[in-house]
């Protein structure tokens, strides 16, 4: 079971991202598949980053291994080289947690000596020992908090590290002068526990950050990542993106979406362009006329000279766009963030307070000084830095099991605001891609559907997947067939029973549709749609209900986005550039209104990122995931009133978290004003507020009901 | 007390080699696929 072998070292080590693995089933087929091949010398699966790592000799191309784990079942996409090693955001708390863990239990085990009786010359033993231990030990685990405190601090602001961090540090020392002086008390295990609490709440965080962002990681990019090149001496080689570069002739297969910008030299077909403009009747362009990156080629194979490439193409543009919205939204302070700002300045008053107080009352310097720092200890809001990230951890938890992922904290608190929802039309509203009219699959005999899944499931293009799935969807089994054939442009054709059967274009229909025709047989005419997400009509109504008002803003033709508003009974604005609808959502904020923003494509790219909060589905485009706060993974709308409850909920309990941190306060500030705190009461208290709040935080667990 | 300045060492050090030992882990990968390794024990073919 070693992950490292001994390879040849002229061995390529590739690496797949692989969104449909999510077993150990998976797991084994992959792995065993891919070391049955002669070439390959190790392969390993990685399910929590949902891709496999590939040594393999280099003649094995990048191609050949996709169409290999295509034959296993899987669809898969190379990863760029710069993405290849997976970013961890709980990697790095995970030392500091560690440590904090295992110096605040040997601590504790010196402290509950000390607590039931030890004295004299035993107790000054123990808290050296202790002393010796947590030093370190809080310089070590304390730093992603004092870090973040500092740069909290050189810019006059404050947050939740701050009084984190001042408690931490005024503890310590205290603690370090008593054990110098032989005295009574030592705080150092409060100060481990305290940021061993802590840190686990910030690695729970984490994790469900890079959840979210593993899944949609391997999601990326299943458009072009790159191009079959046509060489000067005519061979094909397959390029990616970011190595085209203008001039060079791309061969785009029907099926295959563009990865730059250029101008058809040869051939001619259709082009769907809904990711860039959201319009969904596909466009024919020829020879002499222009292709933008990001399209998809429908009919025929064309070759293309790429005119842009990389940075250039009309989809770096709109990133252009969105990296100005994005900037809008990081100012948006976090609920924990706010409370800093009241709590900090508050508890600290207090702790001067009860120093002037003690000191007026008649007690000593070494006395008041004392009672000042139980007061910040007591006081350090443990439970306070639990109260949020818990409640979102157990939260998103929830909705990841309901199939929405969730990129960060902050997303649940935006989106629990919003009461005006925009939706785009294609891929949110509908599902953006073809579905084949049920009527025309009914009026089909038996044997003509399983013919039509025979000849559909040997083609790649959209129409025949659309039509293979819809009739594998109803339990047909394909037929077996002889000479089964693609002509490009044209259908499929084969032989059955010495009968030939077809599945081909139309002559004269307008719309999307396919024929199939069996010889000596009726032809059987298939239109497809594009149709409304299943639960579309119900999650309008529930949102309606959670007082939020929605409306579609579409790049779509007013005809079509106008069928779709009249069958939902929405207000509708069609033939919205992307600059446009980021504009549209500015407007609304103006009012005052909160807005979330619904939408798949990259023309929503822009405005995805500069509303308050956004949510995309599952099918969106690379961009529009990225965008997003939320990808929802079901076909179902219902997702989003889902998300908005879940969220409304999650606040709720943040609420009441804070509540209930107050009221410790209320009981304990009390007690250290007077001086009756000691360590083992500070610990008794910590501990016990911070249980309270992470059990109350459980309660979300069904919250994406 | 001379007990104790025996069990102390003791009780530290096997607590280092804890934290030592999972700090090898991190360090070695162990945590790169947490579901990953969850679902390895299901696979009843590993024949290496």
């Amino acid at each position: 079971m070693s992950a490292q072998q001994a390879l040849p070292d002229d061995y390529d080590t590739s690496v797949f991202a692989v969104p449909t693995a999510h077993c150990a089933g998976c797991m084994s087929k992959i792995e065993r598949g891919l070391n049955a091949l002669p070439q390959v010398a190790s392969a390993r699966v990685n399910l929590t980053a949902r891709t496999v790592t590939i040594s393999h000799d280099p003649l094995l191309d990048d191609q050949r291994l996709t169409e290999e784990l295509e034959k296993l079942g899987f669809e898969s996409r190379r990863k760029r080289r710069d993405v290849a090693k997976p970013f961890s955001a709980v990697k790095p708390l995970l030392g500091p947690l560690a440590v904090a863990a295992f110096a605040g239990m040997n601590i504790m085990l010196l402290s509950v000596s000390v607590w039931s009786g030890a004295e004299g010359t035993t107790r000054q033993l123990f808290h050296w020992i202790s002393a010796l231990i947590a030093l370190p030990a809080i310089a070590y685990s304390g730093r992603p908090f004092f870090k973040s405190a500092w740069s909290a601090l050189k810019h006059f602001s404050t947050n939740m590290d701050v009084p984190i961090s001042i408690g931490v540090i005024v503890a310590s020392g205290l603690s370090l002068y008593e054990v110098i002086v032989g005295g009574e008390h030592a705080w150092f295990d409060g100060a481990l526990m305290l940021l061993a609490f802590l840190l686990a709440g910030r690695v729970l965080d984490a994790m469900m950050r890079d959840r979210a962002r593993h899944a949609i990681d391997a999601m990326l990019g299943q458009a072009a990542s790159g191009a079959l090149v046509l060489g000067k001496d005519g061979a094909l080689s397959w390029t990616a993106a970011e190595e085209l570069a203008p001039g060079m002739v791309m061969r785009v297969a029907a099926g295959e979406r563009l990865a730059a910008d250029g101008e058809i030299i040869s051939g001619s077909s259709a082009f769907d362009q809904s990711l860039l403009t959201g319009e969904t009747t596909p466009v024919s362009r020829q020879q002499g006329d222009e292709v933008l990156a990001g399209t998809l080629n429908l009919n025929a194979p064309v070759d293309v000279r790429v005119s842009h490439a990389g940075r250039d193409t009309t989809l770096a543009e709109i990133a252009r766009l969105m990296e100005a919205s994005t900037q809008n939204r990081s100012r948006y302070v976090r609920i924990a963030d706010r409370a800093a700002r009241l709590y900090a300045p508050a508890v600290h008053s207090l702790a001067a307070l009860a120093v002037i107080g003690w000191l007026i009352a008649g007690a000593g310097w070494y006395q008041s000084l004392v009672i000042g720092v139980a007061v910040l200890i007591i006081t350090c809001p443990c439970a306070l830095g639990l109260a949020v990230p818990v409640a979102q951890v157990v939260a998103s938890g929830s909705l990841l099991r309901a199939g929405i992922m969730v990129k960060d904290g902050s997303a649940i608190e935006r989106l629990a605001t919003v009461d005006r929802a925009l939706l785009d039309k294609t891929g949110t509203l509908t599902m953006g891609r073809p579905v084949p009219d049920t009527a025309a699959l009914d009026a089909m005999s038996e044997q003509e559907q399983r013919l039509a899944l025979a000849l559909a499931s040997n083609s790649r293009h959209p129409l025949s997947r659309a039509l293979a799935d819809s009739l594998a969807g109803r339990d047909v089994t394909p037929l077996t067939l002889t000479d089964v054939e693609e002509l490009p442009g044209v259908g499929m054709s084969g032989t059955f029973e010495g009968r030939k059967v077809e599945l081909r274009r139309p002559e004269k229909v307008s719309g999307t549709a396919v024929a199939l025709t069996v010889e000596g047989g009726p032809t059987r005419l298939v239109t497809f749609a594009d149709q409304l997400r299943p639960g579309a009509a119900q999650a309008l109504e529930e949102m309606n209900r959670l007082g939020i008002s929605a409306s579609i803003i579409s790049g779509d033709n007013a005809d079509a986005v106008d069928r779709v508003a009249g069958e939902l009974g929405l207000t509708a604005r069609s033939a919205v550039s992307p600059a446009d609808k980021q504009e549209a959502i500015a407007d609304l904020q103006a009012e005052g209104g909160r807005v979330l923003m619904v939408g798949d494509g990259l023309n929503d790219g822009p405005a995805l990122a500069a509303a308050n909060a956004s949510m995309a589905p599952g099918s969106a485009s690379d961009v529009g995931m990225q965008a997003a706060d939320f990808v929802f993974m079901q076909d179902s709308l219902l997702s989003i009133p889902r998300a908005v409850r879940a969220s409304r909920a999650t606040m709720r309990i943040v609420r009441q978290n804070f509540g209930l941190a107050i009221t410790y306060n209320v009981f304990a500030i009390p007690l250290a004003l007077l001086g009756m705190v000691t360590p083992l009461v500070a610990a008794i208290a910590m501990s016990a507020s911070s249980l309270i709040v992470v059990a109350n935080s459980l309660r979300l667990v069904r919250a994406a009901r | 007390m001379n007990g104790l300045l025996f069990l102390i060492p003791v009780a530290i050090g096997l607590g280092l080699i804890g934290l030592g030992a999972f700090f090898w882990a991190m360090r070695s990968g162990q945590f790169d696929d947490p579901e990953g390794s969850a679902a390895r024990i299901l696979m009843d073919d590993d024949e290496d």
